[in-house]
């Protein structure tokens, strides 16, 4: 738990649930390590994650620098590579609605007290259209994993229903890439597969610059 | 008919252990519900009956729900057993999500069966039936530890051209991908939730890639997809049941 969810009672009443605040945090402890497991944690997440124990805030914080590698992905480096057709128009339509998602869970974070994360600087390590949807592919994929995998652990119905809303949007963008590159639509076949954060940081973290 | 909401969902505690609780509660309210609206011994097939009572076009005095991304008539105002259907259980949910499946993997088999598709795109279609027919096998499982799974429903799908059908076909994917979402936030156990979240991104992908083979957007709804209430689906499903 970081400081700012003890120190906003809303938030408290909120998560906690008249559970007992060490009941929490140990369910907390518990979630964290079945659904994130051991692994490096990004300097730019909260260190509450590192010591277990993952609020509501910090998957919401954490999904957030994810929203915002994917808008900068989309708008900033879709931009400087020169797409065209298609691609470029993909690009724009996926850019705007990543905006979206940092718009509303930054919002979110904000209501519940939070402190939303700072965005950080990314690289991306692709200087053509192909390398571009190839890469999209693998970001569209690691980010249906990341929410499907943090969805479970979130004990706010409200941000397990954004998490949704958000997540089916991904998985479009991630099917509409596919179709366009000739890549398989499921990857994962019938079954989308949960992704823990230690596996999302494999993909992603790479892309993120102090 | 009380729909049930994302609104809804903010009453509920969401505690792992309330949950399992709640879940032996639910079932037997459920079943309970099922008896007394519809007829003692329907349980096994109470989401037939579900869809009997709630399917119903009776819609004059329900208001459209704005999170529908469908323009048919909003459910029915049948029998107001508000409690069951605004809380619903785990098995109840699971059903539900069974029956869909059943009707998604009967379709793609009418499909392909049908000579309107060839090549590459017959191949998607066949591909994407084998993985609905996956997700039967895996919720009938998942039904057949909480209770009694629903029957499996005699879907008609009218075929008539590859236009038709496909457009049809996007239809149903788009309504799959909206049922599930509207039902996240109901589902109280974690590990069931984990497993509608799995599939309900791979309805989506194939959402889209049907949007995208009709030159439709893949995200028709923008940034944030929309989910359905389990009686605005079942109204929109119910011309589809034998």
């Amino acid at each position: 738990m970081n400081r700012s969810d003890i120190a906003s009672p809303e938030l408290g009443a909120v998560e906690v649930h008249g559970m007992s605040r060490a009941s929490f945090i140990l369910r907390g402890a518990v979630a964290a390590g079945a659904v994130y497991g051991a692994g490096a944690v990004g300097p730019y997440v909260s260190s509450a994650l590192a010591q277990g124990g993952s609020s509501d805030v910090d998957i919401l914080n954490f999904a957030l620098t994810l929203e915002y590698l994917e808008t900068d992905f989309y708008n900033v480096k879709g931009t400087a590579v020169g797409l065209s057709g298609e691609a470029k128009k993909l690009a724009q339509s996926f850019g705007d609605e990543e905006a979206e998602h940092v718009a509303a869970l930054t919002k979110a974070i904000t209501a519940a007290g939070g402190k939303p994360v700072a965005k950080p600087k990314f690289a991306f390590p692709v200087n053509d259209q192909s390398s571009f949807l190839k890469l999209a592919y693998v970001l569209e994929n690691t980010g249906v994993g990341a929410y499907n995998g943090a969805g479970p652990s979130l004990m706010n119905k409200e941000y397990l229903a954004a998490a949704g809303s958000i997540v089916q949007v991904e998985a479009r963008h991630a099917a509409a890439i596919a179709l366009l590159t000739g890549q398989p639509i499921t990857p994962s076949g019938a079954f989308d597969k949960p992704l823990s954060k230690s596996q999302v940081l494999a993909k992603a973290g790479p892309l993120i610059k102090q | 008919m009380s729909e049930p909401t994302t609104d809804d969902t903010r009453r509920r505690e969401p505690g792992v252990v309330e949950a399992l609780a709640r879940d032996d509660v639910e079932r037997k309210k459920f079943l309970s519900m099922a008896g007394r609206g519809i007829g003692a011994g329907a349980a096994a097939t109470g989401l037939a009956a579900f869809i009997a009572a709630c399917g119903s076009s009776n819609s004059s005095s329900s208001s459209q729900d704005p999170a529908s991304s469908t323009s048919t008539a909003a459910a029915g105002s049948a029998t107001s057993s508000s409690s069951g259907m605004s809380d619903p259980s785990d098995l109840t949910i699971v059903n539900y999500a069974l029956t869909l499946e059943y009707l998604e993997s009967q379709f793609y088999a009418k499909v392909a069966k049908s000579g309107l598709f060839h090549g590459k795109t017959l191949s998607v279609l066949k591909s994407f039936g084998a993985e609905e027919q996956q997700h039967v096998i895996a919720l009938h499982k998942v039904a057949s530890g909480l209770g009694t799974p629903a029957a499996r429903p005699t879907g008609k799908f009218p075929l008539h051209s590859a236009g038709q059908v496909a457009t049809l076909a996007g239809q149903v994917e788009n309504l799959g991908a909206a049922a599930y979402l509207g039902q996240a936030g109901n589902i109280h156990s974690k590990e069931i939730l984990a497993a509608a979240l799995a599939i309900h991104t791979i309805e989506a992908r194939h959402a889209a890639t049907l949007n995208t083979l009709l030159n439709l957007s893949p995200t028709p709804q923008g940034a944030f997809a929309k989910p359905m209430s389990m009686a605005q689906v079942l109204a929109v499903v119910k011309p589809f049941i034998a």
